[in-house]
């Protein structure tokens, strides 16, 4: 007994190991694959789930029998046509936003009495009043005191009014997205010489556009629905069609179904998009 | 109690050409945070080709003395002269233009390497040494990638010249801000505790790319912990304790035979704890070695089990 120890522990010595490790793969590979089945389960239950809800909605919506769907689609591509126009308005004003924000974040960080008060004033005046009131204001209010805004046509006011409306809201969102970037980023710029000028353009304004990228999605997402709002000044988007097609025949709860349906379409194509967005940068940054 | 800067301790390092001018000077600095009096009359010179190590506890005014020396600071008063280019502390008065463009000479002169590396993020290491070269010196692009090149080659990184330094370790990340600051070819190279932020694996890498630039005669201020590093590299060692300096000479005096009680107290508690730094190279317990006797515990009958 003594005698056969020896090579006992010996034996042991060698194999316990590489038996260990074999038993320790499989135990890893049943936790991944386990945890592989939750999650798909989780994936399919969810996805069912949403076709039950979305079902439960239209089919409530047909069997209450008030939906005249020949109406919906006799005028569903008229109202359709509104599409592109919604589109339009909210790109065109999330892109001067962005500029009117850039400007505005600069100045809300600026050591310059005048220049902070002219950015602040903005974003105040901008977020102390609703939005609706601001584009009546171009619409309306603007014509009295100078005619010559008459003339300007309602889709370049509308547009003129979100940016307007958004560059503040994003003006508050860069500024805070630039002070993210870390103090030691500015500190090195300047060791090494950098100008102020030169550290915000090449150190501090790339780090934080990839900060705000994610915030500038979500803007987005807002401005198309927000961008409804400009069909009471008569640009001819989206709701407004609805709304027209609606009234005159007496169907606005079909049109109004179809409008909602739409920009629902939109935003959850366009989150799709985001979350893409996101997740990329979101990789790029453990590069970064 | 003040070293008096003409005192027999203050003489420069050994690479140091005789007769030499100090060529970074910082003259009777006083620093307040608020009403807090961080830096007290600090006076400090260095000449050039040797390295001098700032060694205290934390709290003691090292890195802000360090951080008034590129301004990164404002020093409240004193005077601070950088490779003949002097710039009196005037907190009180906007900066001018021609004040701010002399503190950016003095900063280009002495270039600083962060305890929090702070490399840019979204730029690749080649991008993170040329940046500055190109932009503030107005080097051209060639000229400047092969600079960089030769730092990196210094620094023993050539091969990550194109990742992104996200994707070094902490050591590397330092090492290449080194290699950043050599980039620019300062007159002093100001290191603000360089491996106080690295895993302890990895202070050893930094601190011989450190010690080889000192052998070569760079100019160097330090801010350290890391006694052994002083010990070994450094010309002189200035020991700051409540913003003042109480010792100065080389670290054979004043690490291993301080004049001063405060000195000594200071060196008594760091050398205690610092054992697991010798020269740089962490000593690592061995795993194993508290199993050593995995089963000791059954090998030994229970005494009462007799």
């Amino acid at each position: 007994m003594a005698g056969s120890l020896g090579e006992h522990g010996h034996h042991a010595g060698a194999a316990g190991p590489l038996s260990n490790t074999a038993s320790e793969t499989d135990i890893v590979e049943e936790i991944d694959r386990s945890r592989r089945r939750a999650r798909s389960g989780f994936r399919i239950t969810f996805v069912a789930t949403w076709v039950v809800l979305v079902g439960i909605l239209v089919g409530s919506l047909i069997l209450a029998g008030k939906i005249d769907t020949t109406f919906i689609g006799l005028w569903a591509p008229y109202i359709l046509g509104g599409v592109p126009i919604t589109i339009v308005v909210s790109v065109a004003s999330i892109a001067i936003a962005v500029v009117l924000a850039t400007l505005g974040s600069l100045g809300r960080l600026s050591r310059n009495a005048v220049i902070y008060g002219i950015a602040s004033f903005y974003v105040s005046l901008v977020r102390g009043t609703p939005l609706i009131v601001q584009l009546l204001f171009f619409y309306l209010a603007l014509p009295q005191i100078w005619d010559g805004f008459a003339k300007i046509p309602v889709l370049i006011l509308g547009i003129a009014a979100l940016a307007f409306n958004y560059g503040a809201y994003m003006t508050e969102i860069f500024r805070a997205g630039i002070q993210a970037v870390p103090r030691g980023q500015i500190e090195a710029a300047s060791a090494l010489g950098m100008t102020e000028r030169m550290t915000m353009r090449r150190v501090i304004l790339p780090q934080a556009v990839r900060i705000i990228t994610p915030a500038i999605g979500n803007e987005f997402i807002a401005m198309i629905k927000d961008s409804a709002l400009v069909s009471i000044i008569t640009v001819q988007e989206l709701l407004w069609r609805a709304q027209r097609t609606g009234q005159s025949n007496f169907r606005t709860l079909e049109t109004l179904l179809v409008a909602a349906a739409v920009y629902w379409a939109l935003t959850i194509i366009l989150s799709l998009f985001q979350e893409r967005l996101e997740k990329r940068l979101r990789e790029s940054d453990v590069r970064v | 109690m003040t070293t008096d800067l003409g005192d027999p301790f203050a003489a420069p390092g050994t690479l140091t050409p005789a007769g030499a001018e100090p060529i970074v000077r910082a003259l009777g600095v006083h620093k307040y945070f608020g009403s807090n009096h961080v830096l007290r009359n600090a006076t400090i010179e260095v000449y050039p080709r040797e390295t001098v190590c700032i060694i205290g506890k934390s709290g003691s005014g090292k890195s802000t003395l360090l951080r008034c020396i590129n301004f990164l600071e404002e020093p409240t008063m004193g005077e601070i002269e950088v490779d003949g280019l002097q710039v009196k502390a005037d907190p009180l008065h906007a900066r001018s233009r021609a004040h701010r463009e002399q503190i950016r000479q003095i900063r280009l002169r002495a270039q600083m390497v962060f305890q929090e590396f702070n490399l840019f993020p979204h730029l690749k290491v080649i991008d993170n040494l040329i940046e500055a070269p190109i932009r503030v010196k107005g080097m051209k692009r060639d000229e400047a990638i092969a600079v960089a090149e030769r730092f990196l080659d210094t620094v023993g990184l050539r091969e990550k010249r194109d990742e992104y330094p996200s994707r070094l370790s902490g050591g590397q990340k330092q090492r290449v801000a080194i290699a950043r600051a050599l980039t620019m070819e300062p007159k002093v190279l100001l290191f603000d505790e360089p491996t106080s932020a690295l895993d302890p694996t990895l202070v050893g890498e930094v601190l011989n790319v450190m010690e080889a630039l000192a052998h070569e005669g760079a100019t160097m201020i330090v801010v350290t912990h890391e006694m052994a590093f002083a010990r070994e590299a450094a010309d002189r060692v200035y020991y700051l304790e409540d913003g003042e300096f109480i010792e100065v000479g080389p670290p054979q005096q004043v690490i291993d035979d301080p004049k001063d009680q405060r000195t000594r107290d200071f060196l008594a508690r760091t050398l205690g704890e610092a054992h697991v730094h010798e020269g740089g190279v962490v000593h690592q317990p061995e795993p194993w070695s508290v199993h050593l006797h995995p089963d000791a515990g059954a090998a030994h009958p229970h005494p009462h089990d007799g």
